[in-house]
């Protein structure tokens, strides 16, 4: 079986539940071995080790993540030869990791997959979720960029044999060199594109101290908050927050929005979503053409009722 | 400093988007052109360097004949000059190809500093400014929601999912933006009239030295094998609120699992 090489996403100690998508993935797809690039694998070692890895490389330098993307890019380089495949994840590194890869292998790389078959044939869902697509990699070495949430778990306990590898950098990959690392908004709350349940508020939510409703809402379900692009535009809500075609797409399980219109930008960045709901005081909106259940009704009244009401049930 | 805009044209997301049934590749006649929405803010930020420290805005662009709209309101906002690079053969080139592409042109046009929208509302790939960093060789510095130029370093904020990251690095160098990173201007009457007279250089595949076995659909690196509509969503539920609206969600919720 070709081995299938997966990119751990990791950050302050935590592996992203992507991870574990695409070592799921990997294994229906050949031999999937992991690539932790970074300090801090033997904390993580089990945890990853559930998701049956042959192998798993570790490429331990501290300051392989002291520069944007290019050093991950040479540690999977030297990794590809003999690869069937390359997994990351689609987020914004991990795509730019994956093009830069791509040139330096001359492979093609497919970027915000939704699923893979066994002959690595990959689904895209495009233009906001409206035309699936399937694509193949003709050239090289098949580089996936996977988007999180879209790969149902399955673990499947193993212990992997380590190996570590040594990287020396050339100076090209130190180019941009990362001097600091700013932390906006740390919660508890979980990553918005991980997130099985997502709540975002729009612009009916009116102002920034009104987004502790939401807020609320959404820590009563253990879920993540988001923004459409009117409340971050109006500063209500961090930008990296925001939902839609000029920011995150999720996928997740449940999507909440309270008021929010579901102008076609947003949609695009929810409408994959299983089960979608929406509070919104216009019966016109188009949000409700999306929706599994809607309420035509003030978010004001409705969504402290049931933050209230899943209290009472949990 | 000699800054080029990498400029691109894409269907409007109001309008129809879909993809050609012979050859899976995008159908542009379907749906009207607008300027890709993050290159408005790529263009923005060339002009406020520009207007900082100097030089000349360089405009490039790879599309049909069409994209010349989206050129001339890269003039019109302020841009000097434009190159665009239109040829049949690339019909269907993937990112890859676009991006060897791009190098050839910022390599003709002799930048210092190209500027970028981190992705485009069609494709969505977000890999473009990445690949031509690493075929340039330049730092890259993308996903940019400030810049700050001093000499020949570049500092920029990189938009991460929890805050920013501070990135240096040293011209010649190849930024990406996002939209948090300012608010691109309208052009003005003066402007619309002034673009008229900028220089446009229209330019082959020959033209721009690129090796047309390298690019089109034919030469892609990826091919799409087929697509269809997603499904239809079943049409859902909607009630108004009687003072329980959030009860009866609740009871949605529970009825399927969530609480």
């Amino acid at each position: 079986m070709a081995e299938i090489l997966v990119l751990v996403d990791h950050a302050n100690g935590e592996v992203k539940k992507v991870t574990f998508e695409l070592l799921t993935l990997a294994r229906s797809l050949g031999e999937a071995s992991a690539v932790w690039i970074g300090p801090g694998y033997e904390a993580a070692a089990d945890k990853i080790a559930e998701y049956g890895p042959a192998k798993v490389y570790v490429a331990a330098d501290a300051e392989l993540n002291d520069y944007v993307a290019a050093p991950k890019v040479e540690v999977l380089q030297q990794l590809a030869a003999g690869a069937g495949a390359i997994l990351v994840p689609a987020t914004a590194e991990g795509k730019e990791i994956a093009g830069r890869l791509a040139v330096r292998l001359d492979s093609g790389v497919l970027t915000d997959v939704v699923g893979v078959t066994g002959d690595l044939v990959a689904e895209h869902s495009i233009f906001g979720g409206g035309v699936i697509a399937h694509a193949k990699v003709t050239k090289g070495t098949p580089i996936i960029a996977v988007r999180p949430n879209a790969i149902a778990l399955a673990a499947q306990a193993g212990s992997p044999a380590v190996e570590q590898v040594s990287v020396a950098l050339s100076d090209a990959a130190k180019a941009a060199k990362i001097t600091d690392r700013v932390v906006q908004e740390k919660g508890e709350r979980p990553d918005l594109t991980e997130a099985s349940i997502v709540v975002s508020g729009g612009r009916g939510v009116g102002g920034a101290e009104n987004f502790k409703i939401i807020e609320g809402l959404a820590d009563s379900l253990g879920a993540a908050v988001g923004a459409s692009r009117a409340a971050t535009d109006a500063g209500w809500y961090p930008h990296q927050f925001q939902v839609g075609q000029t920011g995150k797409t999720v996928s997740p399980q449940l999507y909440i929005a309270a008021g929010i219109s579901g102008a076609i930008q947003h949609r695009a960045g929810m409408q994959t979503s299983k089960t979608i709901i929406a509070i919104n005081k216009d019966p016109e909106a188009p949000i409700f053409e999306l929706v599994d259940y809607g309420v035509v009704g003030d978010l004001f009244q409705v969504v402290p009722q049931l933050t209230e009401e899943i209290g009472k049930r949990k | 400093m000699n800054i080029v805009v990498c400029v691109k044209q894409v269907p409007d997301t109001e309008s129809p988007r879909k993809l050609k049934s012979d050859d899976n590749t995008l159908d542009r006649a379907a749906a009207d052109g607008v300027i890709n929405e993050l290159c408005e803010y790529a263009i923005e930020e060339a002009l406020l360097i520009k207007e900082a420290h100097g030089g000349e805005v360089t405009v490039l662009t790879m599309g049909p004949d069409k994209a010349t709209e989206s050129i001339r309101k890269a003039l019109a906002m302020g841009a000097d000059k434009a190159v665009h690079l239109v040829d049949d053969a690339l019909v269907g080139s993937d990112a890859l190809q676009t991006s060897y592409a791009l190098q050839q042109l910022v390599g003709r046009a002799g930048a210092d500093l190209v500027i970028m929208g981190s992705e485009s509302t069609d494709a969505r790939t977000g890999v473009l400014a990445a690949m031509l960093s690493e075929r340039l060789g330049w730092p890259q510095l993308t996903l940019a929601n400030k810049v700050e130029i001093a000499g020949t370093a570049v500092t920029i904020q990189r938009q991460t999912d929890t805050g920013f990251d501070k990135v240096e690095a040293s011209l010649p160098a190849v930024i990406s933006v996002v939209e948090k990173i300012n608010e691109p201007r309208y052009p003005s009457f003066k402007g619309i009239m002034a673009a008229k007279k900028k220089p446009v250089e229209s330019l082959s595949v020959a033209d721009a030295g690129i090796d047309a076995g390298q690019v089109g659909v034919a030469n892609a690196y990826s091919a799409v094998v087929d697509h269809a509509d997603a499904p239809a969503r079943a049409k859902g539920q909607v009630v108004g609120d009687e003072g329980d609206g959030g009860v009866k969600i609740a009871d949605f919720l529970a009825s399927k699992k969530f609480v």
